[in-house]
């Protein structure tokens, strides 16, 4: 199987002095599905925004196979759709179109392609008829999932989510769930919600004081709820 | 995360941060106000008061090449009073003809454009001595005390707030924007678009921004009703100014009066 991110002892401080990440090293395989866990403040969101070189700290990073170098930066931003926490940062067109035609315009694919990658990203996320709506009136569910459309029609090799399912009522977060099920793509999700792990990702990545504390078997780790309880997380019953 | 563009403020413990807020507010808003009433071509008086706050910054501990750094700040403004150079009045230095447009550069205008530069220059170089030494919280308490308009001294106190908070939302969406600005190795074509398709985006982000701020603004102020706000905002008493401190102030309020009063009556027209 090829590798699809490859992590090797990476450190981050923030400029003020801060350490967000120690000796961090984690390898992930084309095609899984892995939860990022770890309470408020533990490097979660840090980590993320290293994967497509938006942060650079000191180790190794490798991104199906290319480092983030200047040069491989604009092709590694390409592979890795990185889906934010809050919708609205993603969305800021005037239009759902625009929004999704972001990334492929910016390419510099032509118009017919660019028409395609988006009937074809809103076909994935079940949105075709919103093309012409206003992002702005959009509820929280639905943003949600026109932010995954606005990367998905950069045809990633790998979706990154930070909190996709926070805010989500109930009906909203089980067509969230529905859908990264039906997605083909190497997934990396960063939550608290531990329900969504179970049901969706069968490995685990916990994360700690900016360091991996655990890493393997999703059942395995839920297993132990001393453990998870010491690293600020718990299981609903 | 890039905060230190719009906070200047400089913790240490130096004498002049250590004076009371009110009494530094006052005396650098008279030092702006005398840099505004020097006439022109008052040479003399400038080199005094840059002398001042050379003095000052030295004595505040300021790195005095970051403080010269930061004035650069003035340098854009200097363009709108750039048209003065070209107002014609005798005796003119250099003459330029094209077609039958005439460019007058005149000696006149271009000291009248020096000295609107230096006294800008000064100004900025006295707020950011301020905005340098004391803390902004320490700011609004000696606007407060100083009896500027309750409401005026709340603007300034939210704008600070929620500065920082749209600082930190611009950059969450320019990032946004970052990760989906990729290459794809099929195609072979330039990236990143069109000019105008680029600006495009840019107003989009720029009308999102507004949208979001007009929608926070209302979330603030009823969270602020929510909590008994009743357009009054109060606040606990200031001590009294330390009398001699205050001493040293009026002495310095007058000596700059005094300057003002002085280069007017021997160098320009009152």
């Amino acid at each position: 199987m090829k590798e699809a991110i490859s992590i090797n002892n990476l450190s981050y401080s923030y400029p003020d002095g801060h350490q967000a990440l120690t000796g961090v090293s984690l390898q992930i395989t084309s095609g899984e599905k892995v939860a990022l866990i770890g309470p408020n403040g533990a490097g979660k969101s840090t980590l993320l925004l290293h994967l497509n070189g938006i942060l650079s700290g000191t180790g190794n990073i490798k991104i199906m196979g290319l480092e983030p170098t200047q040069e491989n930066l604009p092709i590694i931003r390409a592979l890795v759709g990185l889906v934010f926490q809050n919708p609205d940062d993603q969305l800021f067109s005037p239009t759902v179109f625009e929004d999704v035609a972001y990334g492929p315009i910016y390419q510099g694919l032509d118009k017919i392609t660019v028409q395609s990658r988006v009937n074809q990203a809103l076909d994935d996320v079940h949105m075709r008829e919103y093309q012409e709506r206003v992002s702005h009136h959009l509820s929280l569910g639905e943003k949600k999932r026109i932010a995954i459309a606005t990367v998905l029609s950069m045809q990633p090799e790998i979706l990154i989510l930070d909190e996709p399912s926070s805010g989500l009522d109930p009906r909203a977060r089980r067509e969230l769930i529905r859908l990264l099920r039906e997605l083909p793509q190497t997934l990396l999700v960063a939550t608290h919600d531990l329900l969504l792990v179970r049901e969706l990702l069968p490995r685990a990545v916990v994360i700690d004081g900016g360091r991996v504390a655990a890493d393997g078997d999703t059942a395995e780790i839920f297993s132990d709820s001393f453990r998870l309880e010491s690293h600020g997380l718990e299981l609903p019953t | 995360m890039h905060l230190h563009i719009i906070d200047h403020y400089q913790k240490m413990k130096s004498p002049i941060h250590r004076l009371d807020g009110r009494v530094k507010l006052v005396f650098i808003v008279s030092v702006i106000l005398s840099c505004t009433l020097l006439p022109t071509n008052a040479w003399p008086a400038y080199i005094l008061l840059f002398s001042v706050m050379v003095a000052l910054i030295l004595l505040s501990d300021l790195n005095i090449a970051y403080v010269m750094k930061r004035s650069l700040l003035v340098l854009p403004f200097l363009l709108t009073a750039l048209p003065l150079i070209f107002r014609a009045s005798e005796p003119s230095i250099i003459t330029y003809t094209v077609d039958k447009i005439t460019i007058t550069i005149s000696q006149g205008g271009l000291i009248r454009f020096t000295s609107l530069g230096i006294k800008s220059w000064l100004s900025v170089i006295a707020a950011i001595l301020l905005a340098s030494t004391t803390s902004f919280t320490e700011l609004l308490l000696a606007m407060r005390s100083l009896k500027t308009p309750r409401l005026l001294v709340a603007v300034f106190g939210l704008m600070w707030r929620y500065l920082f908070l749209m600082f930190e939302e611009v950059e969450r969406l320019m990032r946004a924007r970052l990760s989906r600005s990729g290459r794809d190795l099929s195609s072979p074509r330039r990236l990143g678009g069109s000019l105008m398709w680029r600006a495009g985006v840019t107003g989009g982000m720029a009308g999102s921004l507004f949208v979001r701020s007009l929608e926070r603004s209302e979330r603030v102020y009823n969270s602020m009703l929510a909590r008994g706000y009743d357009g009054e905002i109060r606040s606990l008493e200031e001590p009294p100014i330390q009398s001699g401190v205050l001493l040293w102030l009026i002495i310095a309020v007058a000596g700059l009066f005094l300057l003002v009063i002085v280069t007017n009556l021997l160098m320009g027209s009152l």
